[in-house]
C-alpha cells in the first residue's frame, strides 16, 4: 500500500467518522467539534489532490470562519430541553431509508468505471507556476464577474445575517 | 492506486450522511451543520474532478461554494438567533407559524 493509500483511507476514515458524530452526537456543541474533524479530513484530502490552495482556504475559511459562527450561535443559544425531550424526528425510519437510497443511487453510478485515465493536475499547474498561480490564472481571468458578484453577496449576507439576528430585540 | 473513484464514494457517503441529518435531527443549529456536511461532500467532488481532467474549474467553483456556504452560515444562524428570542425554542418541529 502506498503513502498515498494509507493517507486516503486514514482521512476517509476520520471524515466519516466526524460526519457520523454530526448527526448522531446529542448536544450541537458536539456536533460542531465534530464537524471541525471531518472539516480538517476533507483540507488533508484536498492535499493528497494537489489543492493545496483549497486546503489552506478549507482550514482558514470553514474550521476558522464558519465553525466560529456556529459555536457563538451555540453559546448564544440555550439548549436545557433538548436534554429531556427526543431528539430523533419521528420520520427518522424513511429519512434512513431515503438517505441510504441517495447514497446507493450515487455508488451505483460512480462505479460503473467510465471516468478513464486522469489526466493530472501536474501539466497545467507547472505551467502557471503552482497551484495558487494556476487557480488565480482562471479565477481572475475567465471569471472575475462571478468572482465579484460572490463578493457582493458576501456583503449582502453580512448585513443580511445582522439584520436578523438583531430582528425583534427591545430598545 | 487510488482514483477519482475512490474519492467519489467518499463523498456520495458524506452526503448521504448529510442528508441523513437533515431529515432525523430536529435541532435547527445540527441541521445546518449537515448542510454544511453536503457542501463539503461536493467540494470533495469537485477538487476529484478536477485533478481527474486535469481542469482548475473544479477548484474555481469549490472556491464560489465556500463563499455560499459561508453566507448561508451568517444568514442561518442569525434567523436562528432570531427564531430562539422570539419563539424560546430551536426545534424545528416546535417551530410552526407557517403551518396552514
Amino acid at each position: 500500500m502506498t503513502v498515498h493509500a494509507l493517507f486516503f483511507y486514514l482521512f476517509a476514515a476520520l471524515a466519516l467518522l466526524g460526519a457520523v458524530g454530526v448527526v448522531a452526537l446529542r448536544q450541537p456543541i458536539q456536533g460542531a467539534v465534530s464537524l471541525l474533524l471531518t472539516l480538517l479530513s476533507v483540507a488533508a484530502l484536498f492535499l493528497l489532490r494537489g489543492a493545496e490552495f483549497l486546503a489552506a482556504a478549507q482550514i482558514v475559511i470553514y474550521a476558522g470562519g464558519i465553525l466560529a459562527i456556529f459555536l457563538f450561535a451555540i453559546m448564544f443559544v440555550a439548549y436545557r430541553e433538548e436534554e429531556k425531550r427526543r431528539r430523533w424526528h419521528p420520520q427518522w425510519p424513511a429519512a434512513v431509508v431515503l438517505g441510504l437510497g441517495l447514497a446507493a443511487t450515487l455508488l451505483a453510478f460512480l462505479l460503473r468505471p467510465a471516468l478513464g485515465v486522469p489526466a493530472g493536475l501536474g501539466a497545467a499547474q507547472a505551467a502557471a507556476g503552482g497551484n495558487t498561480e494556476a487557480l488565480a490564472e482562471v479565477l481572475f481571468r475567465t471569471y472575475l464577474v462571478p468572482f465579484e458578484v460572490i463578493s457582493l453577496f458576501l456583503i449582502v449576507a453580512m448585513v443580511g445575517g445582522i439584520l436578523m439576528a438583531s430582528w425583534g430585540v427591545k430598545r | 492506486m487510488i482514483t477519482a473513484t475512490h474519492y467519489l464514494v467518499l463523498s456520495a457517503c458524506l452526503f448521504g450522511i448529510g442528508a441523513v441529518g437533515v431529515m432525523v435531527r430536529k435541532n435547527l443549529i445540527t441541521l445546518l451543520l449537515s448542510i454544511e456536511l453536503m457542501l463539503n461532500a461536493v467540494n470533495l467532488n469537485l477538487i476529484a474532478f478536477s485533478h481527474q481532467w486535469g481542469d482548475m474549474l473544479g477548484q474555481v467553483f469549490a472556491i464560489f461554494v465556500m463563499a455560499v456556504a459561508a453566507g448561508e452560515a451568517a444568514i442561518g444562524l442569525g434567523i436562528i438567533t432570531a427564531i430562539y428570542r422570539n419563539r424560546g425554542t430551536v426545534e424545528a418541529d416546535q417551530v410552526r407559524g407557517m403551518e396552514g
